[in-house]
């Protein structure tokens, strides 16, 4: 292997234990995470119209705290209007 | 004044809990404090050997419990600092022989003529682990750089908060500045952000641990031995005092980094 483009151990152990601590604090499997994020996306696209393909919904780590992240696009309704 | 009970847990077996307990109360009594070490893991003793007192035992912390015998005959006297004292574990119970509230009470009569008292943790989230931390003032998690340490130290940290023990700091054992410089070790700097726990001391690896626990002398009364002085310097700062992070390998990026992380300057 190429020294120059190994990729060293010490990082993919660290991106490996971002993701495995996160989901051992919440208690929440990553296939739980997505059943969620169908529910959300489902329950939000009652009241507005939402861009399925462009929601980003993650678990992040803020110090010893965890936060439940969604960034859901709208679709604009003044397209319409403005027609 | 009453004694600070310190205890040391870390989740994952065998990164060294037993080796900080010895080395951090040897180097208290070196400091001249008043120390006593309790083993915390019933049926599986091992801080006698490692201190080099295993000839000495007669009884043991569940007949203390039990009443076979006054707290201060279960009390090991150590051969060469005689204001420290191990109790050390029964070695043929098991840990439902003792509960939290025992060790509290057994805490609570050593206060009044200690400064230090050190249990031993054993390894594991159950109830031995649950009856070392009951009368902790502060608890000292040991990891190592590796994923599965690190892991379990998250897991232990988690409990001691959700439980209100939250005066928890960590010790880094076992580091490998090499490892580390070629990006092939978990750095302190990874550990921190990744448990979120304040750092208390990196001990870097070192052969002298080892040679150490064979003698039944801990390293830190090895004054040249690297891990000894990050034992000692470990057991100023649980003294009060504000003492500088060792240089590893003279990198001093990887040094100005914890600096950074932890506010010392």
């Amino acid at each position: 292997m190429n020294f120059f483009t190994r990729k060293k151990s010490a990082t993919n152990a660290k991106e490996r234990l971002q993701l495995v601590l996160v989901h051992d604090r919440t208690d929440l499997t990553p296939a739980q995470l997505e059943a969620l994020k169908d529910d959300l996306l489902k329950a939000i696209s009652k009241y507005i119209e939402i861009d399925p393909d462009a929601v980003q919904i993650g678990l992040e780590r803020d110090g010893r705290s965890q936060r439940l992240v969604a960034d859901i696009p709208l679709r604009s309704v003044t397209r319409n209007r403005a027609g | 004044m009453t004694a600070q009970v310190i205890t040391v847990t870390s989740g994952k077996g065998g990164v060294g809990k037993t080796t900080a307990v010895a080395n951090l109360a040897t180097a208290l009594a070196m400091d001249g404090k008043r120390v006593v070490c309790i083993d915390g893991d019933i049926g599986l003793r091992n801080l006698d050997v490692v201190m080099g007192l295993e000839n000495r035992i007669v009884y043991d912390i569940v007949d203390v419990i039990e009443g076979r015998c006054k707290l201060k005959q279960a009390m090991i006297r150590d051969k060469k600092y005689p204001e420290m004292y191990l109790i050390p574990a029964a070695q043929t119970r098991d840990k439902n022989a003792v509960s939290p509230s025992d060790m509290v009470r057994i805490c609570n009569d050593l206060k009044p003529d200690s400064d230090f008292i050190i249990i031993d943790s054993p390894a594991g989230i159950e109830r031995g682990f649950r009856n070392a931390i009951a009368a902790a003032d502060k608890v000292l998690v040991v990891t190592n750089p590796e994923v599965s340490a690190v892991r379990d130290a998250d897991r232990v940290v988690g409990i001691l908060e959700s439980e209100e023990k939250s005066n928890s700091s960590l010790i880094l054992n076992r580091l490998n500045p090499v490892l580390v410089k070629n990006n092939d070790m978990l750095s302190a700097e990874d550990v921190l952000d990744l448990l979120g726990i304040p750092l208390i001391g990196i001990v870097p690896e070192d052969e002298n641990v080892i040679i150490g626990s064979n003698k039944g002398a801990p390293v830190v009364t090895d004054a040249k031995s690297r891990a000894g002085q990050a034992f000692r310097n470990i057991a100023k700062r649980l003294q009060g005092q504000d003492v500088p992070f060792m240089d590893l390998d003279s990198q001093n990026g990887l040094w100005s980094a914890i600096q950074r992380l932890t506010g010392r300057k």
